[in-house]
């Protein structure tokens, strides 16, 4: 589904700021794996995401989407395939148009956007039929303008609108950090229902070790733009925080340095 | 007085149309886009030009948008290709026009060069036929007669004007509304909203930006061409500060209108244009003012528009706040009260 292939991404090469931000990455995902990513900061996750999003384009190496090579494809065009929701819940949607001209919107993602109407009665309904899917109640608000909704359930908006049109890939990028415990769990749910619903490919970044044990089905561990740590379906249900920090220490020598991922 | 504020009604209708396509840019699209000043004279250029070569006026007057979606094109290519500042790429474009609109009116004398004038005085133009039209329905008569017995006593020449006109910006009023909700709509407003969002929903921000401007300097060209046939000249100064005035229209518009939804925008938008020229008129009443002040009294009234609101919000929070603090202490005396009954 998703190949990613001998990827390199150097910052401010030749300078003294110099900084190789993926080294050689290799990642393969099968229909309806669910990947997540741990690591320190500045291990190259964001950028990795950014390179398959087509935010970046890789120095070295290809990216390719359903055996199509999609390394040269611009973001605009590449996000026909790709699902996404930021960390920044502000973000994914915009703030002073309608619930349902968010969901509109999103729901035009594999279309030619043309000049029919962009809200008709059978997209309503689809619209009502989702949102309900959440629990939150927006259904029944759907003309009110996004940026009234507080930011969890902006985050669970921009999830439904990121995955309700079954994107071939979908990208989570930090996508509860921003968020108070509570929500973050609403929506760490939430996350795990939607995928499992439409069985997504699904690639997802965290700072949150027990995230990332408590969903998907395969755990990847980055550091200094390498893969160092890759855990498959067979191992991974009985993997504990403890197991990650002792293969990290095994592999680098030395302690995981992230208070974030320490405290989480 | 009546003929002064009916005229000014008159002419503030036709401009609406140029405030919807600031209104596009400026609000919809986020852009401050400063083509208009340029594009609106195109728009007026081509179709004196294309009228006085002896072109079908409604035919001219359509050339006249089209130029403008060119000239509106083009500034967006420059800010989203070229990567120029939004700013930057309008008042480059706005300098360009200057010269090209010259170039265009300079079609209709012998050497070709540059024209600075084109006089329309005897000319077909659109509202030539529409009046031409108008006369054999003979409203004009009763409507005048109901006036002049309510002691109205000098009356316009014709309602025919009046009539059309508002049709013709009530129809590109709910053109805009339907266009703003199809799916390129709201791609569009996306844009203006959050790009990043829009990008990630498969959408090209370039192409978009680039309709937007396209389709916004086509209003204000259509505009351009309608006050030039309207005025009977057409003139390379008319476009200097019309941006700005599209500007007031917008503002005035949405502050006394509100901005609810996207129908209530755009009515209160060219409502706000009407507002705006009846209120030039008036100014231009006072003996004090003469037409040359015009300019700087659209920059006071703008200013007064943006800072009046904000104004008016700020004392409804103070008074607000001190109602709050009153019932506060309200509550508290009362409870103390309580406390002393108990003890």
């Amino acid at each position: 589904m998703l190949k990613v292939k001998n990827v390199n991404k150097i910052f401010n090469e030749a300078t003294a700021d110099e900084k190789i931000a993926l080294n050689d990455i290799d990642l393969l995902l099968a229909p309806g794996d669910f990947v997540t990513i741990i690591g320190s900061n500045g291990a190259g996750k964001s950028t990795l995401m950014s390179t398959i999003s087509g935010a970046l384009t890789p120095d070295i190496g290809d990216i390719s989407i359903n055996e199509k090579i999609v390394t040269k494809l611009p973001e605009y065009k590449r996000s026909k395939y790709i699902g996404r929701v930021f960390q920044d819940p502000m973000a994914g949607t915009a703030p002073n148009m309608t619930i349902e001209e968010n969901l509109a919107i999103a729901y035009s993602r594999k279309k030619n956007r043309g000049l029919r109407n962009a809200i008709n009665r059978r997209r309503k309904d689809f619209f009502i039929e989702s949102l309900q899917m959440l629990g939150l109640n927006l259904e029944s608000r759907l003309s009110a303008k996004v940026g009234l909704l507080s930011g969890g359930e902006r985050q669970a908006l921009s999830l439904l609108m990121a995955t309700f049109t079954k994107p071939d890939i979908l990208l989570l990028d930090e996508h509860t950090a921003a968020l108070d415990p509570s929500r973050a769990e609403i929506i760490t749910n939430l996350t795990k229902n939607l995928v499992a619903k439409d069985q997504l490919t699904t690639l997802m970044v965290t700072h949150n070790m027990q995230q990332a044990l408590d969903l998907g089905n395969r755990l990847i561990m980055m550091d200094k733009g390498q893969i160092i740590l890759e855990v498959g379906p067979d191992k991974k249900p009985y993997l504990t925080i403890d197991d990650l920090m002792s293969e990290f220490q095994r592999i680098r020598g030395e302690k995981m340095v992230s208070d974030r991922a320490l405290l989480s | 007085m009546f003929v002064a504020i009916f005229g000014s009604v008159e002419q503030g209708i036709i401009y609406a149309i140029m405030a919807l396509g600031v209104y596009l840019t400026f609000r919809v699209l986020d852009f401050p886009d400063l083509t208009v000043d340029g594009s609106f004279v195109t728009g007026g250029a081509t179709a004196a030009t294309m009228i006085t070569l002896g072109y079908n006026p409604f035919i001219a007057t359509l050339c006249a948008l089209i130029a403008g979606f060119i000239a509106g094109s083009i500034t967006g290519i420059l800010h989203t290709k070229a990567k120029i500042n939004a700013l930057l790429a309008g008042i480059l474009m706005m300098i360009a026009l200057y010269s090209i609109n010259l170039r265009i009116m300079g079609a209709t004398s012998e050497t070709s060069i540059g024209r600075p004038t084109i006089p329309l005085s005897n000319a077909d133009t659109v509202f030539k036929s529409v009046a031409a039209f108008w006369q054999k329905l003979g409203i004009d008569d009763s409507i005048n007669n109901m006036l002049r017995s309510m002691g109205v006593q000098m009356v316009p020449n014709t309602w025919g004007t009046i009539f059309i006109m508002i049709i013709v910006t009530i129809f590109i009023k709910f053109a805009a509304d339907w266009f703003l909700k199809t799916e390129q709509g709201l791609a569009i407003r996306a844009t203006g909203d959050n790009s990043k969002m829009i990008r990630s929903f498969s959408a090209n921000t370039d192409t978009l930006i680039i309709i937007g401007l396209g389709i916004s300097n086509a209003l204000v060209a259509l505009s351009g061409a309608l006050i030039a046939q309207y005025s009977r000249f057409a003139d390379i100064q008319t476009g200097t500060g019309m941006i700005v005035s599209g500007l007031a229209s917008v503002i005035i518009g949405e502050a006394i209108f509100g901005t609810k939804s996207v129908a209530r925008t755009t009515l209160a938008v060219v409502c706000g244009a009407v507002i705006y020229r009846i209120v030039i008129a008036l100014a231009l009443q006072i003996k004090l003012f003469d037409t040359g002040d015009l300019k700087v009294l659209t920059a006071i009234i703008v200013i007064i528009a943006l800072v009046v609101p904000n104004l008016i919000e700020k004392r409804k929070e103070k008074k607000r706040r001190a109602r709050r603090r009153m019932m506060r202490y309200q509550q508290l005396t009362s409870a103390k009260k309580d406390g002393e009954f108990i003890a």
